[in-house]
């Protein structure tokens, strides 16, 4: 016994590092898996307050970019609005299910953390559960595409997973041709300005330039634009393609994002509950 | 240990967060290089440090870190596999009995010296913080591609910022 004492204090490095690091990777591993249930991350409120606070700089410097697309969104919501009024009846133009209430909701937040360096890409806004915020909302950006979903939700903070995050998969489909198939990033690069598009039939024509917009299948609303098509030529040796896209959106500069609220997203989630996993 | 020693410490761990939080989190060269010179911290940590306590603190403040990347034990397991590597390289190369220098930095310690305890700390460092990120070992021939050229740019900006603050007698 005594022995055994002296061996373990002579080599304490060593068993204070065993014990050490297997924390860290039991952690890893809990932040992996599906439910997270430790909270530290950005949407506790400490660091939550010190991204929002001292990131004065950044948002100054992107000024004229959030002008810019905020200007842009005004101006498309405007020639909305005027189609509106010049058509008689403005119910076949919003999206409406059957009892006249609007199916989305949009929630405007503002970005107080991004990140596009990483493996693994985390957004924190600061909007959350008070404003009615849950986890797995999907998250798009004013006029320019898909942001991610909506990961951990504290009272006013929630981060999001990015489209940059190697779990996020986005239902997606070639505007021309209703081709569909899955927007996945990180399997080959990591510039976050392109994306690539995978499981689409050989035999759908893609050409350069083509519009990927969202496909019904997704829980976005359907038809929101994500990127052209910048490479089609990308060998796989299945009956399937991949393909390269360059998205509209651009990560780096993200500064207001929409939060959208599907009214019907828990009713179709129990729905298609019921159907037993065949996989 | 002085107060004096104490003090300087807590000083160089808050200012090197924020350096990484809120400048280097968001500097990437071409998405594959990231420098994380906040482990300078760790590296400069005085030699007289009980092991004990110097997990302590790389625990804490990787757990820190993770805290503000969303990427929760990933810093947490490389800051304290450095400080393994650390404690090994000083009982190898450092005499136990007489430590000359309170603190192992690079007007201490001479340049050839500090180069090999900071190539070896921050790739053993970065190997398993880039590993844990990506959490699959398909990408593997990637991900060790990135590993090594962070590694790099943080071993640039550490040897960097300890000429800046090259304080003490020539050797």
């Amino acid at each position: 016994m005594r022995n055994l004492w002296i061996f373990i204090s002579r080599y304490n490095a060593f068993f204070f590092f065993i014990i050490f690091f297997i924390v860290g990777i039991v952690l890893t591993v809990k932040n992996n898996a599906y439910q997270h249930s430790i909270a530290i991350n950005s949407t506790n409120q400490i660091v939550g307050d010190v991204y929002n606070n001292l990131n004065v700089v950044k948002k100054y410097i992107n000024l004229g970019v959030a002008n810019d697309s905020l200007a842009a969104e005004n101006a498309k919501l405007k020639t909305e609005i005027l189609a509106i009024k010049s058509v008689d009846t403005t119910r076949d133009i919003t999206v409406k299910d059957t009892t006249g209430t609007p199916v989305y909701t949009y929630l405007a937040a503002r970005v107080i953390k991004n990140s596009i360096t990483l493996r693994n890409n985390i957004i924190t806004i600061n909007k959350g559960r008070i404003d009615g915020i849950e986890s797995g909302m999907p998250v798009i950006s004013p006029v320019k595409g898909v942001v991610g979903y909506i990961r951990d939700v504290s009272e006013h903070l929630a981060t999001i997973e990015s489209l940059l995050h190697q779990k996020t998969y986005v239902s997606v489909s070639i505007k021309k041709n209703n081709a569909v198939g899955s927007l996945v990033w990180g399997e080959r690069n990591f510039d976050y300005r392109k994306a690539y598009i995978k499981d689409i039939p050989n035999h759908f024509k893609v050409n350069l330039r083509d519009t990927v917009v969202t496909s019904t299948y997704s829980k976005f609303p359907a038809g929101i634009p994500v990127g052209s098509v910048s490479n089609t030529g990308i060998a796989t040796g299945g009956n399937f393609m991949t393909l390269e896209i360059n998205l509209f959106n651009d990560f780096s500069t993200l500064q207001y994002v929409y939060v959208i609220k599907d009214k019907f997203a828990k009713e179709q989630q129990e729905l298609e509950a019921k159907i037993p996993d065949e996989q | 240990m002085s107060s004096k020693l104490i003090l300087a410490n807590i000083v160089r761990w808050v200012i090197l967060l924020l350096v990484q939080i809120l400048l280097l989190r968001n500097l990437s060269l071409y998405n594959m290089a990231t420098p994380f010179l906040y482990i300078l911290f760790l590296l400069l940590l005085p030699f007289g440090i009980p092991n004990i306590l110097l997990y302590i603190i790389a625990f804490a403040t990787g757990l820190t870190l993770d805290a503000f990347y969303d990427t929760l034990g990933v810093h947490t397991a490389a800051c304290v596999m450095l400080a393994f590597v650390r404690i090994l390289f000083i009982s190898v190369t450092v005499s136990r009995d007489g430590f000359d220098e309170p603190e192992p930095t690079l007007g201490n310690m001479g340049f050839r010296w500090f180069m090999l305890y900071a190539l070896l700390c921050i790739f053993s460092h970065h190997v398993v913080l880039f590993l844990l990120e990506t959490f699959r070992f398909t990408e593997l021939s990637y991900t060790l591609l990135r590993c090594l050229l962070s590694g790099l740019f943080t071993l640039f900006t550490v040897v960097l910022v300890e000429f800046i603050f090259y304080n003490r007698k020539m050797r």
